[in-house]
């Protein structure tokens, strides 16, 4: 378990509306740095997956086009109380890091 | 076969499915690195399996994509997708004048539904392309985002 | 015919810099000119900005608003806030009512040292009380975040900044003389654009009245940073092409005195997306 993804799940009529935001820089390799007027790599997150219980339904490939800290928002039906929701992310440069939320 | 084989083969045809279910377009398990670095459009739009874009159908009114006229900020744009077509298996997105048009690419399983917001950058007003696959069809919609950036916009 | 009133009011109020200002008659002055460039638009929208008169873009400060990609930078400020000085003291006795619903009062006018006191300044004074070291006033990393979490204590709270005296008055005119000034190589006032065309495009810029521009500070503008208001007038006297005065000097101190109190009444929000 990381801090790096913070869940927001909101329940209705059995459909779980799922935000969640991942705290990463999604650095494009286009940017220099400001002092050092050093090209800043490339870092970005390019899969996510998603699951419900355990089971995967959802897997997200992303690009460096998505924005700093990326938000993402999905809904699951056949939600109740208690599920557990769970993502894990990879990104370009081998880092990695996962979360998970019990629906309330 | 005893029983701990049995068991074996069961778990390894169980971990088959599982990583079968999320490849719902043949060759797309794994992020593609080729595609996401195509830089031109109609290459981007190739390298996800389409042959001939015109095979595309318009689907402007099944697919509902809700972005900004104009951008407040190009670093962060709000979009928003909601395939109302029937069997929706994946969701790509493409700026079209990013230096790299792939922008992102969602693959639902039916317990999941067809709907996905999130936030992207745009260098400059461009058409957003909107491509869905479902059922082993693709279908298309777009939208232009102006992205102004005024003498008071920051970075 | 309304308009023509508002012009000569406005060309008297422009031309008479020198005279002693009663600040609410300048309020009222600011109040009316929008009146005339914005008509219809409730005044409990200006803390929107420019974006009360797009709906476009107010979609997507909702949309940002909603889940701010900014939050992490806010729980830094956060942190900052609730650990101890190694004394023992905290951020919050400082303050009265424990830094809940303060914010709403800075500006201030301090009679007993003779100046203005703004949000950030009253944090870095309890920062060196209690034998801690300042913080820059133009680094978003550490004061950006503090006062951005410290201010959000105060959400909701209606801006309530008083002028008490003379010498409050004449550091309310120094503001006021910066804001009508024109400087830098396009040769803009604050008021050439946030009073005459509040509320109206300037070239593809839609402007945001000076009313309500107080009360939402610091800012997120994408990118990675949270921008006092201070660190907003310098990057704004900088597009403008002017040299920027410093974050923290009695000269920006004063504008934010004056700016602030044009806003009275409108209720206090941390942080908010500004483009």
């Amino acid at each position: 378990m990381d801090k790096t993804v913070r869940f927001r799940v909101r329940l209705k009529d059995n459909i779980a509306d799922v935000k969640i935001m991942i705290f990463h820089p999604m650095e494009t390799g286009y940017r220099k740095n400001k002092h050092t007027a050093e090209i800043i790599p490339k870092h970005f997150i390019h899969t996510v997956k998603i699951g419900h219980n355990g089971k995967p339904i959802m897997e997200v490939h992303w690009s460096r086009s998505v924005s700093k800290n990326p938000y993402l928002n999905f809904r699951v039906p056949n939600a109740v109380i208690g599920d557990e929701l769970s993502i894990a992310w990879d990104d370009n440069m081998g880092e990695s890091g996962a979360g998970t939320t019990t629906i309330s | 076969m005893n029983l701990s084989k049995k068991r074996r083969a069961f778990l390894n045809s169980a971990l088959a499915l599982i990583s079968t279910l999320l490849i719902p377009a043949k060759g797309y398990a794994r992020w593609d690195e080729t595609a996401y670095n195509e830089v031109d459009i109609a290459d981007s739009i190739r390298s996800i399996g389409i042959r001939n874009p015109g095979e595309l159908r318009d689907a402007s009114k099944n697919i509902e994509l809700s972005l900004p006229e104009i951008a407040e900020n190009g670093a962060i744009v709000p979009i928003k997708i909601l395939s109302k077509i029937p069997k929706t298996e994946r969701i790509f997105v493409f700026a079209e004048k990013n230096p790299q048009p792939l922008v992102s690419d969602y693959m639902f399983t039916p317990d999941v539904e067809p709907f996905v917001a999130s936030r992207i950058k745009m260098g400059e007003t461009a058409f957003v392309h909107v491509i869905v696959l479902a059922d082993g069809i693709f279908y298309r919609t777009a939208r232009q985002v102006k992205v102004t950036i005024g003498g008071c916009g920051e970075e | 015919m309304r308009l023509l009133q508002h012009l000569t009011a406005l060309i008297i109020f422009i031309a008479s810099p020198q005279a002693w200002s009663n600040p609410e008659e300048d309020r009222q002055l600011f109040l009316a000119t929008f009146a005339g460039n914005i008509p219809d638009v409730p005044i409990s929208q200006y803390i929107y900005g420019s974006m009360m008169l797009s709906e476009d873009a107010l979609n997507q400060y909702e949309s940002i608003m909603d889940f701010p990609p900014f939050q992490e930078m806010v729980d830094q400020g956060k942190k900052v806030w609730e650990t101890p000085f190694k004394n023992g003291q905290t951020f919050a006795n400082c303050f009265g009512n424990k830094g809940t619903n303060v914010a709403g009062t800075f500006p201030y006018y301090d009679t007993t040292h003779e100046q203005v006191v703004t949000f950030e300044m009253a944090l870095n004074f309890c920062l060196e009380r209690n034998g801690e070291t300042r913080m820059s006033y133009v680094d978003p990393e550490t004061m950006g975040a503090l006062s951005a979490y410290a201010r959000s204590l105060s959400d909701g709270m209606l801006m309530q900044i008083e002028v008490p005296n003379a010498q409050a008055l004449t550091k309310y005119e120094l503001g006021k003389s910066l804001y009508f000034k024109r400087i830098g190589q396009y040769n803009l006032a604050c008021a050439s654009c946030h009073l005459t065309h509040g509320g109206r495009y300037f070239r593809d810029e839609l402007l945001s009245p000076t009313i309500g521009q107080a009360v939402h500070f610091p800012v997120f503008r994408g990118g990675e940073r949270l921008y006092t208001l201070q660190m907003r007038y310098q990057r704004c006297m900088e597009a403008v092409g002017a040299v920027a005065f410093e974050s923290g000097s009695e000269t920006l101190n004063n504008l934010e005195f004056f700016h602030s109190y044009l806003s009275n009444g409108l209720p206090l929000q941390s942080s908010v997306y500004r483009r």
